[in-house]
């Protein structure tokens, strides 16, 4: 992805590798050296990553129901198939509710702690710590938590035990769609496990802000709070919060196991993967259908990633000088 | 990128004008940041309360009509009892979590470290074209390609095994590109000691390189490790025999199951994350220097 570092680092490599005289000796068995270093994995690479994208192509041309050796080639109506499916356009759908929310989020959580911590002087790695913590945890495990204690539809769940104290009455928070409390659900979920991992990020990019900025901001009469944070932190942070933003959309793109523990029995709420998950290993185990819908995705997160490289820089400006 | 750790020790001149700021609002704001945080932390606190409440509860006293703050007696009797439990075979998925969890972890470092120091240290013609090879595959999240992936290790004849879920995630693109650039950093001087003393590549990785990158390591395998303990969608779609399920796959059909158990669910969820909370917290300083060094590089 970072351009600029891989031909600094490659250029000059041929010139050194390749001399007058390839004889034997330590130089020309450099090439004998990088296959063995990076064999193993540029195998491994091409037999579970590049051969799995390939025959997934294939399939998707194919009527590939309950085998994946098909020989009835259908062209393009897998991709005809998914794309007037309105489940898979839902999911679609779903996902773009799902990004609009989670990202800002955690971007905006995630950078108040680390503001947080970053001023805190007493039990700083205390606190650091326990917002760091839910890292630890699984989907699985934060998704039964939420759904059978926290987030529970009956009247000793936590959220409907406190609702309870003011007198309003239960809310079924997963199992009615109408209105979607749903998302609180979800959304609250991931927040409180990722939140802690980004905070990390924004804690390192803070604390390579050079103190003389805020020094100089100050002479100039420059207000500590809101008008340093806008002039000074914000654009200091901006490389890290592309980053963030990037590694937040590519995240919850992927998100499955929350949907799939949380919602496993509705038919609403339903991400790309767990809607692939459904097609391809399903009822119906039909394979073409879902590499097709697997090949719309991943041509949809390459041009979102190239796009939001486009747009935003990715900060690469900064790695370049 | 070692600041997030050192700055536990409270250095002296604070970054960041801490002093101005002390100056101008004086007690008043400390106590607001240190109550703002305080509530965060409960807010952060609430579902490990919840998982060690339920778990340590009877059934009667989760559903109760009025919220029992803490069970009046802790049953540490729920721990035997959700070994004993037949329906779900807790144990055994366990036990392949955490073969899976460390084979997965070694062959990463293994296969993926090898990559990386080959790709930035050891000249070779087409090495820029082969890393490009392999940057193209961060742009295909694994989750996204779980389905042709399936359809390969399904035509293995690796479905339900320990294989089909270890060694197609080894190749992590993005493991290989942080060992890259790592190795991209490390002093070269210490290499060429070392092959002036006559040692070639593989000696010179395995006697001066690795040694003196141990931080690095540790700092991969603990995220590594957890990610790959806290896997769920591959573990789902390989494991359709129950024996050959992994801790999150049990978890989660506790969840669909027609008896719910609440004690033994908490419990089990209890078990499956208190180990990793306490390898957490034991490497949590290699994790930050790590994901500091890695993840706004990457």
């Amino acid at each position: 992805m970072s351009t600029t570092t891989t031909r600094g680092a490659a250029r000059p490599a041929p010139a050194a590798a390749f001399p007058a005289r390839p004889r034997r000796g330590p130089r020309g068995s450099s090439t004998l050296a990088f296959w063995v270093f990076t064999g193993p994995f540029l195998i491994g690479l091409l037999v579970f990553v590049y051969i799995p994208i390939g025959w997934s192509l294939w399939l998707s041309f194919f009527e590939a129901r309950f085998t994946v050796t098909p020989d009835k080639f259908v062209g393009l109506d897998n991709y005809r198939q998914m794309l007037e499916n309105s489940d898979f356009t839902g999911a679609l759908v779903t996902f773009t509710v799902f990004a609009a929310l989670i990202v800002p989020l955690t971007w905006a959580v995630s950078l108040g702690l680390a503001l947080m911590v970053n001023r805190l002087r007493f039990m700083r790695a205390f606190f650091r710590s326990v917002f760091f913590l839910p890292t630890a945890c699984s989907y699985v495990a934060a998704s039964l938590i939420w759904k059978m204690s926290l987030f529970s539809g009956v009247r000793f769940g936590l959220m409907n035990t406190v609702l309870g104290w003011f007198g309003i009455e239960n809310i079924a928070w997963l199992a009615n769609p109408d209105p979607p409390w749903y998302w609180l659900v979800i959304v609250s979920a991931r927040l409180w496990l990722q939140s802690g991992f980004y905070m990390i990020l924004f804690l390192a990019a803070l604390q390579n802000i050079p103190p003389e900025l805020y020094e100089a901001a100050a002479i100039d009469g420059a207000r500590p709070g809101w008008q340093t944070f806008r002039h000074i932190t914000l654009p200091q942070l901006r490389a890290t919060s592309t980053a963030v933003i990037l590694l937040l959309l590519v995240a919850a793109y992927q998100a499955f196991d929350e949907f799939f523990n949380l919602l496993s029995k509705t038919t609403w709420g339903r991400p790309p993967l767990v809607e692939l998950y459904y097609t391809a290993l399903g009822q119906a185990q039909d394979y073409g259908a879902g590499s097709a819908g697997a090949v719309i995705l991943t041509l949809l997160i390459c041009l979102v990633t190239l796009l939001q490289g486009r747009f935003m820089g990715f900060g690469r400006r900064d790695e370049a000088k | 990128m070692t600041t997030v750790v050192k700055g536990r020790g409270a250095p002296v001149a604070p970054p960041n004008g801490r002093g101005r700021r002390r100056d101008r609002r004086g007690v008043l704001g400390n106590t607001g940041l240190y109550v703002a945080t305080g509530i965060a932390t409960l807010l952060f606190l609430v579902p490990f309360y919840l998982l060690v409440r339920n778990a340590l509860s009877t059934d009667a006293e989760i559903t109760g009509e009025n919220w029992k703050f803490f069970p009046t007696h802790l049953q540490w009797g729920n721990i035997g009892e959700l070994f004993d439990d037949s329906t779900v075979p807790f144990a055994r998925s366990l036990w392949n979590s955490a073969v899976v969890g460390v084979l997965h972890t070694l062959g990463t470092l293994l296969v993926c470290s090898l990559a990386g120091y080959g790709l930035a240290r050891i000249p070779y013609r087409h090495a820029d074209k082969i890393f490009y090879a392999v940057l193209v595959t961060l742009m295909v999240p694994a989750a996204v390609t779980f389905v042709p992936s399936f359809v390969l290790v399904s035509s293995l004849g690796w479905v339900d095994s320990l294989r089909g879920l270890v060694v197609p995630g080894l190749f992590s693109g993005f493991t290989c590109f942080l060992f890259r650039q790592y190795f991209l950093g490390f002093p070269k001087e210490l290499e060429e000691a070392a092959r002036v003393d006559g040692l070639g590549y593989w000696g010179a990785y395995w006697r001066v390189v690795v040694p003196n990158s141990l931080n690095f390591f540790a700092a991969i395998a603990t995220i590594t490790f957890i990610s790959g303990w806290n896997a769920f969608l591959w573990p789902l779609v390989i494991g359709q025999d129950p024996q050959a399920w992994t801790v999150q796959v049990a978890l989660s059909s506790y969840m669909t199951n027609q008896t719910v158990n609440f004690h033994l669910i908490f419990m089990a969820t209890a078990v499956s994350i208190l180990p990793l909370v306490f390898v957490f917290l034991f490497l949590q300083r290699w994790l930050v220097q790590g994901i500091a060094q890695t993840g706004i590089k990457g």
